[in-house]
């Protein structure tokens, strides 16, 4: 499958990155490469074979729903890019 | 005798039979890495003074009596993705350059607070432990003790490279695709990549959360299986940990290998293998047959179909995982923004590296309507195919043997520019990852050039004792580490 500079765009809109014009290319070439090297999964006789989506088998763990407060906000707000009356802090959205 | 030439368990009996002191272990570290760091660089945060502090203050309280870890006052080194409560925590990405985590991870809690290890400080690595050469680092550029021209591996280089040059005891790696055993193998170090599920990811950052875990990088196998010990176990804050007795892994190496079964995959020695890694291994295939293993030739057709698989999971994962990286709450904030949108684009654009952000288009890639069936599912159904090739080899075998890494050390900037050939680094480790098995990596040998060879052990789930005892044995009838050591050299043309 090629991959078309427009839907390379549309990929990083998704991922909420912006491609500056002259990486572009580089990224087109390296996708490409990449991604013929990854259709080797279709070649691979996968028929009947369920999808593993975990390596161990460990599934629906349960716990018991308990609110654990973390006290400590300044640890946390000192990673703030940016906080005002221990809030964080964005541009204006309305 | 110098103290950073020991391992863990020989500075242990010292420190018992009151030889040494602890003030004088972290002392003798804290100057080998100063004097080794401006050619390594394997530290993005280094503690120094603080750990000499520490080691004394530890050293006092045993004095007194207290209670502390069997290994108090040993030090050790962390990978730069573990966070660590009041100490940055940078994954060496720009990202998280000012990055200090407001909590202890699990397994950080564990070796620091619980048992009381000195941290020397946190160690480099490819940005969010993407690569294979710890190039991707936004902050330097590891060096390889055996030769300071070649790369360390990755993405644990900084781990590896410290071990082997005697700044560190013993390090912790995090291994998603190769992370621990691949830059062990190039640095001449022991690494084991446990079982997925046995020991807690809880704290470590997240890159591809059904492939991490995090492992210890030592100087053999009996620290490795020691600092297992130590890390391994359940964490409720982790659901994917295991339930299981807590072991102590030093019980199970017995120095015997008479009877066990040890299968070597053909698919492994074939194209694209160097030459010297083959005769090397060769030559530990006889030393295990002297030994008395039963060695037999198998067929485990899985070293191309792992790796597509593993960049298509690997990459998906990221790209789920690094949604969280905004610039609102943490890490990097752009200057550079009107709305915000703009706050998310731009600080994404400017804070994540070239790799990264190829890691993520890719992953969204394959996430994307109308390529999900034909990749992501593909890779899923792979992933079994890949499970059953091995689970069909361990009816018949103990022990997988093969190489860790298809070539020795190569040159900084060798690979850099072609990112599907630095994935070709991880060919022989990534299929472990993909089943969830685990895998110890130790040095067995070194090519013309002087540089290490590594040999990749790989049991069956949660059956790190049996890899365990196969290094030791293969170590105690080789003596690699007197054999062989770090030359520093400043690299020539080769």
């Amino acid at each position: 499958m090629k991959v078309e500079r427009q839907e390379l765009l549309h990929i990083a809109k998704l991922a909420n990155l912006t491609i500056k014009e002259e990486e572009i290319e580089n990224y087109l070439v390296n996708l490409q490469d990449i991604l013929n090297y990854a259709n080797i999964v279709n070649k691979a006789d996968v028929d009947g074979l369920k999808e593993t989506i975990a390596a161990n088998e460990n599934y629906n763990v349960f716990r018991k729903d308990e609110i654990v407060k973390f006290e400590d906000t300044e640890s946390l707000l000192q990673n703030a890019p940016d906080a005002e009356l221990h809030m964080f802090k964005i541009p204006k959205v309305l | 005798m110098d103290i950073t030439e020991l391992t863990v368990h020989e500075l242990k009996e010292k420190l018992d039979n009151k030889e040494i002191t602890y003030a004088e272990v972290t002392k003798a570290y804290v100057n080998r890495i100063n004097e080794k760091e401006k050619d390594i660089e394997a530290f993005v945060t280094n503690l120094g003074e603080e750990a000499i502090q520490k080691s004394i203050e530890i050293q006092e309280r045993l004095k007194n009596g207290e209670n502390l870890g069997e290994y108090a006052g040993i030090p050790i080194g962390l990978k730069d993705n573990m966070c660590t409560k009041g100490i940055k925590t940078t994954c060496s990405s720009k990202m998280l350059e000012n990055f200090i985590s407001p909590y202890d991870g699990t397994v950080v809690n564990k070796v620091i607070n619980e048992e009381n290890m000195i941290n020397l400080g946190k160690l480099n690595m490819d940005e969010f432990a993407m690569g294979s050469s710890t190039e991707n680092s936004a902050f330097k550029k590891t060096k390889n003790p055996w030769d300071l021209s070649k790369v360390p591996g990755g993405s644990s280089g900084g781990s590896a490279a410290a071990v082997a040059a005697d700044m560190v005891p013993w390090a912790l790696g995090s291994d998603t695709g190769g992370s621990i055993r691949q830059p062990a193998s190039l640095c001449g170090v022991v690494g084991l990549k446990p079982t997925y599920g046995l020991v807690s990811r809880y704290g470590l950052v997240a890159f591809a959360s059904s492939l991490d875990q995090i492992g210890p990088i030592t100087k053999d196998v009996k620290d490795a299986a020691i600092l297992l010990s130590l890390i391994a176990g359940h964490d409720e804050k982790d659901s994917t940990s295991m339930d299981m007795p807590k072991k102590d892994y030093t019980k199970a190496l017995k120095n015997n290998v008479k009877g066990l079964k040890i299968g070597v995959p053909k698919e492994f020695f074939g194209e694209g293998i160097d030459k010297e890694v083959k005769e090397a291994l060769n030559k530990a295939i006889d030393k295990y047959k002297e030994l008395g293993a039963i060695v037999e030739e198998t067929s485990l057709n899985v070293a191309e179909y792992s790796l597509a698989t593993y960049y298509i999971i690997a990459c998906a994962e990221a790209s789920s995982n690094l949604g969280r990286f905004d610039g609102i709450r943490y890490g990097y904030r752009t200057k550079n923004f009107t709305n915000l949108k703009e706050i998310y684009n731009n600080s994404r654009s400017e804070g994540f590296g070239a790799e990264v952000k190829r890691r993520i288009i890719l992953g969204t890639y394959v996430l994307s309507s109308g390529y999900y069936d034909a990749y992501y599912k593909k890779a899923q159904q792979v992933r079994t195919l890949v499970k059953n090739e091995f689970e069909r080899n361990f009816e018949k075998y103990d022990v997988i043997l093969t190489p860790t890494s298809p070539i020795t050390a190569f040159k900084i900037g060798e690979k850099s520019e072609n990112p599907l050939e630095m994935y070709l680094s991880d060919i022989c480790t990534v299929s472990v990852n993909i089943a969830g098995l685990p895998g110890l990596s130790i040095p067995c040998g070194v090519d013309s050039r002087g540089l290490p060879i590594g040999m990749q052990l790989i049991g069956k789930a949660f059956d790190e004792e049996t890899i365990l005892n196969a290094g030791y044995t293969y170590e105690q009838a080789t003596n690699f580490r007197e054999n062989y050591k770090p030359t520093f050299k400043k690299g020539g043309n080769s």
